[in-house]
């Protein structure tokens, strides 16, 4: 955009700003700087006319509420204009401690995405009088990232817009291709999520921003779906990703001072003449019986026996594994 | 990601700076008098970019563009002052970007356990969200894991600028030690909270994970961390591993396969090149590389992940896997089959 241009957008915002009326295309040109041409030659008129589309599509895209309309009922060509109280932030009236906490939040995605649109936030609050302390810090310091996929997801779920992505997950090489309706977008525990509905599955699922692979692309139109009332994205979250309850009670033998990880988390610890016994909860004894073996021969297991013969299958299959080069058939 | 081409990003700054252009005048009717310099900072451009912009704002206002219609501006030295601004004197409403972003950062912040002020978050948080209005529009909730209670704790110690001594539960070596250290900061990382302190055992700057924090005493006396100490850059995550450290690699199993997404690896490529495997990859094998702090903890690594997993190299980490595997397993009066040599 070349400085006319700039200079000609500025114009037409301030003078689509103080008219009441609405103001036709041809009225528009005969009044703001850089849009004079002679209407009656056709290609100067065409010319005049791509050149206003686009316009109007850049004071659009920056979010300026352009208004159609027309000035009165004999008017059969439509007129345009921008109502100041559309156009202009409301006051927030933002004390100098809360107007710092913005200024810091706004510092978050510093090397993230959004900054952009966090900074210029920030500015038209300043613009609007508030003065934001560029030094003030905060005791804990949250450490913001977020994956290129959250803006153009955010985007198509307030857009309500369907979208396609590439999805890996750790287990396959190959991405593959989904279809989602998105609901919402989660941070649970530090990462980031999207829930919604999947169209090839035909039903609710959640998907790691982090293994998108490649652009977020909406497909279609607009509007075209709606997402459950009752919908807590938080927990669909939480249900896929979640612990379980851990209802079943392991007895472990182990010497003193070893498997120290477990022991930050057993139920109890006694002492004993041949080593200390930890009651370690747990959900599912494979899943235990991995964090077991991890301590090799410093752990014993002693009941359940479910537990007890997970850890001793998961050995013989280590051993079979980890056999030395050479005795490999 | 993708890349704008350099078309886009052409007129996506001129886009910016006629952004710039309409938030410029408000901006400076709020501020009589400011020097160039000043508001130029506060705006992130240089100060030639705000004469230009001036200059350009200058010969715009409303129809008639007479003396009287044009925006007009008073110097003083290097002080500005709008005289007259055509009607932009309020800056343009947020677009749902921005209103995005603030609004998810302040969540972050309202969730960040340990927070201080967070009725001054709240109440910030209120205010945008009433300004942003329903232009927010995209649905998206926050929720940080607990251990507040501790990170409140943290929290207090920093600000008390006293010594602790912790007991502090290190996975590496898979032990707990006690250590006086002397607290900078609290962090949030990836849904973690650490503290970071100058170490008095360790004479080093270390980050202490905040549930592995077993016990907490606060001294009397008070934190002297040196000065001129480098801090942790955790922009790219905690553990930065260094090429000094021992390399170990590993023949990966897709049931494992997602260490290389949890630990930073210096190598992933497939571990038998060309062969077929199933739609979903079973059947296949990745080799992984990555640098590990202690050979011990990737001993207790290798074991966790079972049978999915074999150790490549070095040889002594194989060895030490297999004495393990043999001494528990006679531990429960198994005997050691062999492998069937078919």
């Amino acid at each position: 955009m070349s400085r006319t241009r700039t200079e000609r957008l500025v114009n037409l915002v301030i003078c689509l700003l103080s008219t009441r009326r609405f103001l036709t295309a041809a009225q528009i040109a005969a009044t703001v700087p850089g849009y004079e041409h002679d209407p009656d030659d056709a290609r100067q008129h065409e010319a005049f006319q791509r050149k206003f589309e686009r316009d109007k599509a850049e004071l659009r895209a920056l979010g300026v509420p352009l208004e159609v309309g027309t000035a009165s009922a004999f008017d059969t060509e439509p007129g345009y204009r921008i109502a100041p109280r559309e156009y202009a932030l409301p006051d927030i009236p933002l004390q100098p401690d809360e107007a710092a906490a913005v200024g810091i939040a706004a510092r978050l995605w510093q090397h993230a995405g959004l900054a952009a649109a966090a900074s210029s936030g920030l500015a038209k609050l300043r613009a609007a009088g508030i003065d934001v302390d560029p030094q003030a810090t905060l005791e804990v310091e949250p450490v913001v990232t977020v994956d290129p996929a959250f803006a153009p997801l955010a985007a198509a779920t307030r857009e309500r817009r369907t979208v396609t992505f590439d999805y890996r997950v750790p287990v396959q090489d190959a991405p593959t291709r989904r279809r989602l309706q998105p609901w919402g977008v989660v941070c649970w525990r530090g990462r980031w999520y999207v829930v919604g509905h999947d169209l090839d599955r035909d039903a609710t699922r959640c998907f790691r921003l982090s293994r998108i692979v490649g652009p977020v692309k909406a497909v279609g139109r607009a509007g075209t779906y709606l997402p459950p009332d009752d919908v807590d994205l938080i927990s669909q979250v939480a249900r896929w990703s979640g612990p379980t309850e851990k209802r079943g009670r392991a007895t472990v033998l182990t010497r003193p001072g070893r498997a120290v990880g477990l022991r930050r988390w057993a139920k109890t610890v006694d002492r004993g003449p041949d080593g200390d016994r930890l009651v370690l909860p747990y959900a599912c004894p494979e899943a235990l019986a991995g964090s077991l073996v991890r301590y090799g021969a410093d752990v014993l297991v002693l009941e359940p026996p479910e537990v007890r013969d997970a850890v001793i299958q998961r050995l013989k299959e280590i051993a079979v594994r980890q056999q030395p080069a050479g005795a490999l058939p | 990601m993708t890349v704008t081409p350099p078309a886009q990003r052409g007129s996506r700054t001129a886009a910016d700076r006629l952004a710039r252009l309409l938030n410029l005048v408000p901006y400076l009717l709020a501020r009589p008098g400011i020097r160039v310099a000043e508001a130029a900072a506060d705006l992130g451009v240089t100060d030639r970019q705000l004469r230009e912009d001036l200059e350009l704002l200058w010969v715009c206002g409303l129809p008639g563009y007479g003396p009287g219609d044009l925006i007009d501006m008073a110097f003083d030295g290097d002080r500005v002052t709008i005289t007259y601004d055509a009607g932009i004197d309020r800056p343009l409403r947020l677009t749902p970007d921005e209103a995005l972003a603030l609004v998810v950062a302040l969540r972050m912040l309202v969730e960040t356990p340990g927070m201080a002020n967070r009725d001054v978050i709240e109440r910030a948080l209120a205010k945008i969200e009433d300004a942003a209005g329903d232009l927010i529009g995209a649905p998206v909730a926050v929720r940080m894991p607990g251990c507040g209670d501790r990170l409140d704790a943290l929290r207090e110690a920093v600000q008390r600028r006293r010594a602790l001594r912790i007991t502090y539960y290190g996975a590496t070596r898979d032990e707990t030690t006690d250590r006086v250290i002397d607290p900078i900061r609290v962090l949030m990382v990836g849904g973690l909270g650490y503290l970071e302190a100058w170490c008095r055992r360790a004479e080093a700057v270390r980050l202490f994970r905040a549930d592995r924090i077993d016990a907490l005493v606060e001294l009397e006396e008070p934190a002297r961390a040196p000065k001129q100490i480098q801090l942790h850059d955790v922009r790219t995550g905690i553990f930065q591993p260094s090429p000094d450290l021992p390399l170990i690699t590993l023949c990966v199993g897709r049931a494992s396969r997602w260490i290389t997404e949890y630990y930073p690896c210096e190598r992933v490529s497939p571990a038998h090149e060309g062969e077929l495997s199933g739609p979903d990859g079973a059947g296949q094998e990745w080799l992984v590389s990555m640098r590990v702090a202690d050979l011990a903890w990737a001993r207790r690594l290798v074991l966790g992940l079972g049978p999915d997993v074999a150790v490549v190299s070095p040889p002594e980490l194989a060895e030490q896997v297999r004495e393990q595997v043999t001494d528990a397993l006679a531990a429960y009066a198994v005997p050691l089959t062999e492998a069937p040599t078919d």
